[in-house]
């Protein structure tokens, strides 16, 4: 299938199923998948910055789906969600410049290729490690502990530390979030979080759920399952101001978005069902390999110049 | 014995609903899709800020029609292993 505005030809086949295998990642771990949808992009020879402005677009819609199936089984943090947007979307514009200064200097593909493995390294790497920690702690935990006593949405992290300190810091105004158990913390934490999580988003493309869900575990102390949830539908409305202004600078070819999403649609509901069934530490370590498997798409088309045609 | 043939009889009645959904998506690509692309082209070359508001109101309106669709064919599997 020809796709006009990007100029490109890939199967509407690959794109479906590329579209539901991230709809299950992203319905199950509340990432938009952009970690796996860019590089299999790339890998087809859409350009990088076709690839940014798609992959955000095609994340709307199935952040839709994930976000509502999400909102049903109560692992949405409304007010938490709202406050995110605003940090989120001044990121993405941030982001967004970055690309478009990348675009003047003729080395997009590169540089963002390049920012993308690293991050996606990084992110795998230490994810693992804190889960691995984790459920360390837990089985020295669980020793004495009778195992009917455990639920699937109790939540544990090797480095809570963290997210104490985080809300122990006293920069007013401060706010309470009681669907996450958040009794107060600081407004500026969440808005710099979702900052964060926009310029990765603006920058790499996605909804940068694989930047934001951590963050929203380890840093504000958010669990597991919420934070999935809370994230799916922030990308909802980050993601929609993302693709109209990348889609005003050109970076958007709609049509590979809609093929995608008619596969991710289905994924999205069946991923997010199955958060039912895990663990959120478990979710977290299942979540380790993937960002690898986009990197090394990326490593793979960067060394040898080829695409997946 | 009867707990596997439940888990097969689901199974088979989701490979069902996915075949349908499929008939339905291959729809939308030779209907729908076939006869936009050059539309959205126009718009893209000619009115940006047009085309940027179409985009998001395509994919917006596919993930809450897909989204109604897919639930009903879900919930139509959860009866049938009820």
């Amino acid at each position: 299938m020809d796709f006009l505005i990007s100029g490109t030809h890939i199967s509407p086949i690959y794109l479906m199923v590329v579209g539901f295998v991230i709809g299950i990642l992203g319905g199950f771990f509340g990432v938009g998948g952009s970690f796996l949808a860019g590089p299999a992009l790339f890998a087809v020879g859409v350009p990088m910055n076709f690839v940014v402005g798609t992959d955000l677009a095609h994340i709307v819609g199935k952040s839709i789906v994930a976000a509502k199936r999400h909102r049903m089984l109560g692992n949405v943090d409304i007010k938490l969600g709202l406050i995110m947007v605003i940090g989120t979307i001044l990121g993405v514009e941030t982001g967004a410049q970055i690309i478009q200064q990348l675009k003047r200097h003729r080395n997009v593909d590169a540089v963002v290729a390049v920012a993308f493995v690293i991050v996606l390294v990084g992110i795998s790497a230490f994810i693992g490690w804190e889960s691995w920690q984790t459920s360390k702690m837990r089985k020295t935990e669980r020793a004495g502990k009778s195992p009917s006593k455990r639920k699937l949405k109790q939540d544990a992290s090797a480095i809570a530390y963290v997210a104490k300190y985080v809300q122990g810091l006293h920069l007013p105004p401060m706010v309470s979030l009681p669907n996450s158990g958040i009794a107060r913390i600081s407004l500026w934490t969440i808005l710099v979080v979702a900052y964060v999580g926009g310029v990765f988003s603006g920058f790499l493309g996605g909804g940068a759920g694989y930047v934001r869900m951590p963050a929203l575990v380890y840093v504000l102390g958010v669990p597991t399952h919420v934070a999935v949830g809370t994230d799916l539908f922030e990308v909802v409305i980050s993601a929609s101001y993302g693709t109209f202004t990348h889609a005003l600078k050109g970076n958007v070819d709609i049509l590979i978005a809609l093929v995608m999403h008619t596969g991710a649609a289905i994924g999205a509901q069946i991923g997010a069902t199955l958060t039912q069934y895990f663990h959120g530490t478990r979710i977290r370590l299942a979540f380790v390999p993937l960002p690898l498997l986009g990197a090394a798409l990326i490593v793979y088309s960067l060394i040898t110049g080829h695409h997946l045609k | 014995m009867a707990r596997i043939s439940k888990e097969t009889a689901s199974f088979g009645s989701f490979l069902i609903e996915l075949v349908v959904y499929a008939v339905f998506v291959f729809a939308y690509f030779f209907l729908v899709l076939h006869f936009l692309g050059h539309w959205v082209k126009h718009l893209f070359d000619q009115y940006r800020t047009a085309y940027a508001a179409v985009a998001l109101a395509l994919i917006v309106v596919q993930g809450i029609v897909l989204e109604m669709l897919t639930t009903a064919l879900l919930k139509l599997i959860r009866r049938r292993e009820e």
